[in-house]
């Protein structure tokens, strides 16, 4: 059994899984953060993978943007914590319930 | 050999987002993410996408983990905001929700993987594409999407200390 392509996707399917886990059960947004963090870093696995296999260095280049986006939502998404933190005293997403139905 | 490898890896990679998603403090799931992000870092190493993996230390497990790790000291949670117990309802349904989906994704691999070649079961060459051809394709092919990422960062940097900075003591 040698190294191939199915190895990655599923390990990257697997990845993925857990970060929507995450996303679901945390209540905590920092925590959320980082399962977006984990689904990015899912994707950017398969990219790789692709990449690899194909011979081509444009998933490469993709995985690139995805650095790129990742660190720009880290950042806004970041300041939105603060605000928040500073207008209710909490970081629980189940305390930001203005828009809740 | 590569597969050996890969299998430390992945086991790194699923224990460590696991300890992510279930560690109570959000600085033990920090610390654990960037566990998680070097061996990912080792997976691009693995394939030769080795300026990716320099990439991904340096950008991912370096810039964006401080900022994390950054954040959470600003924050300075006490005890009581971050040890309230979670419902239990939504942790077995989203549970259940994230196993049904990863189900559903490998339902769609092992179907993508049937219907392609057999080829796609051929080894993964290990080819390490030089930092050359990568960015030779970045600044010819990608050179416009290359040239709107700064503007998305320039969008982002001006977005983040909008959001963030203190209205009240700013203004005079």
């Amino acid at each position: 059994m040698t190294l191939n392509l199915a190895h990655f996707l599923v390990l990257s399917g697997v990845i993925f899984a857990i970060g929507v886990i995450g996303v679901i059960i945390r209540r905590n947004a920092i925590i959320i953060l980082m399962s977006i963090e984990l689904m990015l870093n899912a994707a950017n696995l398969a990219l790789v993978a692709f990449s690899a296999y194909m011979q081509d260095v444009s998933g490469q280049i993709f995985v690139f943007f995805v650095i790129t986006v990742a660190a720009a939502e880290a950042a806004v998404g970041l300041a939105l914590i603060v605000v928040l933190f500073r207008n209710r005293k909490s970081v629980d997403v189940d305390d930001f319930n203005l828009m809740k139905w | 050999m590569q597969l050996i490898l890969f299998i430390i890896f992945a086991v790194m990679t699923i224990a460590g987002a696991i300890l992510v998603i279930s560690m109570r403090s959000p600085v033990s799931s920090a610390i654990a993410l960037i566990f998680v992000l070097f061996a990912i870092a080792g997976l691009f190493a693995l394939v030769g996408a080795l300026f990716i993996a320099a990439l991904q230390i340096i950008v991912y497990a370096g810039a964006i983990m401080v900022l994390f790790l950054f954040i959470i000291m600003l924050l300075n949670l006490r005890e009581e905001l971050i040890s309230r117990e979670e419902k239990r309802f939504s942790r077995i349904l989203g549970t259940a929700l994230g196993i049904g989906f990863l189900f559903e994704i490998g339902l769609f691999v092992r179907r993508g993987l049937s219907e392609g070649s057999r080829a796609l079961y051929s080894q993964l060459p290990y080819n390490p594409s030089s930092i050359e051809q990568t960015s030779e394709g970045l600044f010819t092919r990608y050179l416009f999407a290359f040239e709107i990422t700064s503007i998305l960062l320039l969008v982002a940097i001006v977005g983040a200390i909008m959001l963030a900075r203190d209205k009240d003591r700013t203004e005079r």
